[in-house]
């Protein structure tokens, strides 16, 4: 199993052809491209929910399997937006940089769907429970605060803010490595006893920041 | 070891690629299993899960709704089959739960055995519909079908220093994926207090909706403790013993500080994860929100068990 997600995950001669025709189009055509791609894979997670909810599909615990696949998909694409800037020096791609944020979004639009199918499907906006339920289970309470740390990135994401904000745009984003911590408790606190899930998202999570310390300490010496 | 082995190794076969022996023997089985079913033949597995039972009807939650029987077998905790839901219902497959002894040992007049079909014999099987409260928050209603444990302790004879009992399931890791892995202190360890095991709500369930037990929800014998946590419910069950001490169970001793000893269903003594007081129905549907937690789980009547106990302590 281990040996075919890393065969899928990085299969490089895939990749690279990927890249080496992306390569081969102009710059405005691949950056367009790579959304295309990227709009129509982030559909697919939440088109297949919606399937499965029309036939049944669901399981025993519909509410759970949407929480999870919501949750688990805002987590991929966490990681994603994370793998763009070791991805662009590794590759020599600057370009790479035009779809970091819409992976960025698609963190957002994903943590919002699982947020709303807990407070909606979950607790039927029950506000007194959720209230008692975010205080009383620290594992709520940390994915509580992640979202909210969410929101002024998402908020800042166009390029007005950005030009607005300036040096202190890149300060503000660099929450998402707070998110990710976080989120990656969520997760750890959420589970009742087999970890290997989790355990993996955090060794990828690791993995990205480590292949960033090289671009950290060039950034710290300039 | 790996260098160490290839060297050793002229074929140049890597141990890696060679079948395992028991997936090897379980492909046989399934081989076996499905040229049978050709043949018109039914092994005996396959015989004893389409097993019908006779039964009496009870007044026993008359008035729920039962989860589907779809539900009931196909979203289960039984982490000696894995740890997901869907895990025990994919992985119990080739379970043999037949034939089948339960020890029965420690503080009775005598050590004996009693094989599933005389256990079955004890008693008249009984149906009963109870509720059945996850710790994680979740609920189901099912139709057991089984026999007061108390049947099977006036056989057992315990002596007077029987003040507890322990349930232990069956470990078996060459049929029980999930018992491989050292998730939970292996095997199985549940326990009762002697009065909580002899209260007449306490059944050890054999079927469920008419028929023998699925191996999913613990063929060929469990225990169902309607008024506790659904983990009370130790599956499989190979050994009985009687004892003078509290049980060390095995989610206490995975953590101690979240799973009580007595894990009595109480909307009023939080778990550090789930919320308690209140809980969703399986099968109730994607709109239907939750239901509020009752005490013993709506079982009222156990409550002079703990009379004068503080149950935030006594969780």
């Amino acid at each position: 199993m281990q040996a075919w997600i890393y065969r899928k995950t990085f299969n490089m001669p895939m990749m690279q052809n990927l890249l080496q025709w992306l390569a081969a189009l102009s710059a405005k055509n691949r950056i367009l491209w790579l959304k295309v791609l990227i709009w129509l894979g982030a559909f697919i997670p939440v088109s297949r929910l919606i399937y499965l909810g029309f036939t049944d599909g669901l399981g025993a615990n519909p509410v759970e399997f949407i929480e999870r696949s919501t949750g688990t998909w805002a987590l991929v694409f966490l990681l994603l937006s994370l793998g763009i800037t070791p991805l662009r020096s590794l590759t020599q791609q600057a370009w790479l940089i035009a779809v970091r944020r819409l992976l960025g979004l698609w963190m957002f639009a994903y943590a919002c769907l699982h947020v709303t199918t807990y407070l909606w499907l979950d607790y039927q906006f029950d506000w007194v429970d959720i209230a008692k339920d975010i205080v009383k289970h620290p594992y709520v309470l940390v994915g509580a605060a992640a979202l909210l740390l969410t929101l002024p990135l998402a908020a800042t994401s166009h390029q007005r803010a950005i030009k607005a904000l300036k040096q202190r745009w890149k300060s503000l984003h660099k929450l998402v490595y707070v998110i990710g911590v976080l989120v990656l408790l969520h997760f750890w606190w959420l589970v009742k006893k087999d970890v290997t899930e989790p355990v993996m998202y955090s060794l990828l999570f690791a993995l990205l920041i480590t292949l960033r310390l090289p671009i950290f300490i060039k950034n710290r010496k300039s | 070891m790996l260098l160490d082995n290839n060297r050793r190794n002229p074929s140049g076969i890597l141990p890696s690629e060679i079948t395992p022996q028991d997936l090897f023997e379980q492909r046989r089985t399934v081989l076996k299993a499905a040229g049978a079913a050709a043949a018109g033949l039914l092994l005996p597995a396959q015989a004893y899960a389409a097993q019908t039972l006779d039964f009496q009807k009870t007044a026993f939650g008359k008035e729920e709704k039962l989860t589907s029987f779809e539900d009931v077998t196909s979203y289960n905790n039984y982490y000696e089959f894995g740890t997901g839901k869907e895990d025990p219902a994919r992985e119990a497959v080739l379970f043999k739960p037949t034939p089948w002894t339960i020890k029965i040992e420690g503080a009775v007049k005598q050590s004996k055995t009693i094989g599933i079909e005389q256990l079955m014999k004890l008693a008249p099987l009984e149906e009963r519909i109870y509720r059945m409260r996850c710790v994680e928050g979740w609920s189901m209603v099912i139709p057991w079908v089984g026999l007061p444990l108390k049947a099977l302790i006036d056989w057992a004879q315990p002596t007077g220093n029987a003040k507890y009992i322990e349930f232990i399931s069956y470990n078996d890791p060459r049929h029980m994926p999930g018992a491989r892995i050292p998730v939970l202190d292996w095997p199985y360890i549940e326990g009762l207090r002697m009065d909580e095991a002899m209260q007449s709500l306490t059944i050890l369930a054999v079927g469920l909706y008419g028929k023998v037990l699925p191996n999913q929800n613990g063929a060929p014998v469990r225990l169902v403790v309607p008024w506790k946590y659904g983990f009370k419910g130790a599956k499989a069950i190979s050994t009985i013993r009687f004892v003078e001490q509290m049980p060390h169970t095995s989610w206490m001793k995975a953590s101690a500080r979240e799973y009580g000893f007595y894990a009595n269903v109480n909307p009023a003594v939080d778990h550090p994860r789930w919320t308690q007081s209140s809980e969703k129905r399986i099968g109730a549907g994607l709109f239907a929100g939750r239901i509020k937690t009752r005490l013993f789980n709506g079982y009222d009547e156990v409550g002079q068990l703990y009379a004068g106990m503080d149950l935030q302590k006594n969780f």
